[in-house]
């Protein structure tokens, strides 16, 4: 408990102070700027997207890890922690590459249905979702490893489909590793700022991120804006964090374990 | 495990190795010559001519170091100890921060010549090839189906120098009408399609990634640009611009400390005479000496109308970045709705 006062607790009140330099009137209309607010919903609509994305494939990639066995199984499960292992700015600058309107992966995209990726707000949802990959997975991985197949056999054997063994079995197990991966992914989505800045176009009130906002104030030496900014950040993350945790108690109480 | 302790041994001494090796073929004399990114290439070629000459004249072998990175950043690592001989930046705010913190004496833009920037540059326009969007001029950055990238005048200095040279034209052709100029300025930020954070960023959006039809770039970055890309694209040098002074400097501070004045003052010097100037030329800063410059006519547009920063209009560095780039400023209010 102190170790995690120390760790947490310091910083967030570091930046209570740093912001309290603007006074109450100053605070305000920082966080209520129009462009700040706009920039905190495309960070949080995007890294929610990202985040529910890698809930759904994320969880097949892990399934498909831990349940089957095939060649290079190895390597691919080596490859989840690629998006670590990455520098973000690295990352950020490949997707950009393949996903403008004339790379690999945009081109086609681009010529079959008219949508671009990079530089639009699909660009950065991308991004946030190769960088969260391992979150999800890794969150999964060991619950469905020590998951016993004879639950799901038992399933089978008395009568019930694939699908409902899934939904009633499997899926509440590994529930409360879900809600974890998923906030886990959403939460660093929220942050993610090297990656994304190359592919997000940055066009204020269609691009811009919070962080980039954040990042243009503490450029100015505005520590005062850029915390105040950082502090209704933190605020909504934190809500939302707290509303999951609520919600991960609950399940985990239901189903008797973890 | 003593097997293990002495590898371990081994294996950081080995690391000290390449380090004392350099020790032992130190030069006699070695400064050190901290500058931005753009300048690389340049202070590559030019070190090695000074060094050889430094050798020819005084027998004694000399080493320069040159570092580079973001200028502010440099400065700053200036401040905080990083013991330069001399300091050849982006902007002289960059260097005025280093005199504020005692190292540098004041006057020291007197020090040399031409405000004491060796080499000049300015913003142009990079098309692509055939200038299909038939681009000449700041307005028809404005016009219907043109796409502009430049960075983001809030996180990159180079942008400011974008905005301000758009500034300094539309204040010519409304008049000084500030309401009509910043409508100017709106629109043209309106035609923006990515704003990165920084010029290399913009420069990797439209040269790599192919966004935009116009570039606003370093003369000296779209000439690299050329470079890498031959038969790509064209530069277009609008017929009014800004011109960008980096300026060098001396750390007296530091100079003083090591006995390296003389050599120091010396390679700034250097830097002025016709061979110093070429090279400058060469990698495609334009050189401040008028008659070197003339060499290069065919290279630059030579007859391009320039506005310093401290033109009335803008008022020096820290009046323009107060006016226009601070929070609330006009570039803020550009982007509201």
């Amino acid at each position: 408990m102190s170790y995690l006062s120390i760790i947490v607790l310091i910083p967030m009140i570091s930046l209570a102070v740093e912001s309290s330099g603007l006074g109450v009137r100053g605070f305000w209309d920082t966080v209520t700027d129009t462009r700040t607010l706009i920039a905190c919903r495309v960070s949080f609509l995007c890294s929610l997207a990202g985040a529910l994305v890698n809930a759904v494939f994320g969880l097949i990639l892990a399934w498909v890890i831990t349940r089957y066995r095939f060649p290079l199984r190895r390597l691919i499960d080596g490859l989840i922690e690629l998006p670590f292992a990455l520098p973000t700015a690295v990352a950020g600058i490949s997707l950009t590459v393949l996903t403008t309107d004339n790379g690999w992966l945009g081109k086609p995209v681009f010529d079959l249905f008219g949508i671009r990726i990079a530089y639009t707000q699909l660009g950065i949802i991308l991004a946030i979702t190769f960088i969260t990959i391992p979150f999800v997975v890794r969150s999964i991985q060991p619950v469905l490893e020590q998951l016993s197949r004879d639950y799901e056999d038992a399933g089978l054997l008395l009568g019930a489909g694939r699908t409902r063994v899934f939904f009633q079995i499997v899926l509440p197990e590994i529930k409360p590793a879900l809600l974890t991966g998923f906030s886990l992914a959403f939460a660093r989505g929220l942050g993610e700022y090297g990656s994304v800045i190359f592919i997000a176009g940055n066009i204020p009130f269609q691009t811009e991120i919070a962080p980039l906002v954040i990042m243009s104030k503490l450029e100015q030496f505005n520590y005062d804006q850029a915390t105040a900014v950082a502090v209704l950040m933190l605020f909504f993350s934190f809500t939302i964090m707290f509303f999951v945790n609520r919600l991960q108690a609950k399940i985990s109480r239901f189903t008797g374990e973890h | 495990m003593k097997k293990l302790l002495l590898s371990a041994l081994i294996f950081i001494f080995s690391a000290f190795l390449p380090v004392s090796g350099n020790f032992l073929l130190a030069a006699d004399v070695e400064i050190n010559n901290v500058s931005y990114d753009p300048t690389r290439e340049l202070y590559d070629e030019f070190n090695g001519v000074f060094e050889a000459k430094y050798k020819a004249d005084t027998g004694k072998t000399l080493e320069v170091v040159q570092s580079h990175g973001g200028s502010s950043k440099q400065a700053r690592t200036v401040i905080e100890g990083n013991e330069a001989d001399v300091v050849t930046l982006a902007l002289a705010i960059d260097i005025t921060e280093i005199e504020k913190a005692g190292l540098i004496k004041p006057g020291w833009q007197k020090e040399f010549p031409h405000n004491s920037a060796p080499y000049t540059s300015t913003i142009v326009f990079l098309v692509r090839k055939g200038n299909p969007k038939n681009i000449h001029d700041w307005d028809d950055l404005i016009r219907e189906g043109v796409g502009v990238i430049t960075p983001n005048p809030k996180t990159s200095g180079g942008a400011r120098w974008n905005y301000l040279a758009a500034w300094a034209f539309a204040d010519r052709k409304f008049n000084h009408d500030e309401a009509k100029v910043k409508q100017f300025l709106k629109e043209i930020f309106e035609h923006v399609l990515v704003l990165d954070t920084g010029a290399r960023g913009s420069t990797n959006t439209f040269v790599a990634n192919g966004q935009g039809d116009v570039l606003l770039a370093w003369e000296n970055e779209a000439y690299l640009a050329l470079e890498e890309a031959p038969g790509k694209f064209e530069i277009v040098s609008p017929p009014l611009s800004i011109l960008a002074e980096p300026p060098v400097a001396i750390v007296d501070a530091y100079v003083d400390k090591k006995g390296t004045r003389e050599v120091a003052t010396e390679y700034l010097n250097y830097l002025y005479t016709p061979e110093g100037q070429r090279i400058a030329g060469k990698h495609f800063y334009r050189p401040s000496d008028p008659a070197i410059a003339e060499e290069f006519k065919d290279q630059f547009q030579l007859k391009m109308e320039l506005v310093t920063i401290d033109d009335p209009l803008f008022g020096g560095w820290e009046k323009a970045q107060a006016k226009h780039f601070n929070d609330g400023g006009v570039f803020d209010q550009i982007y509201t709705r």
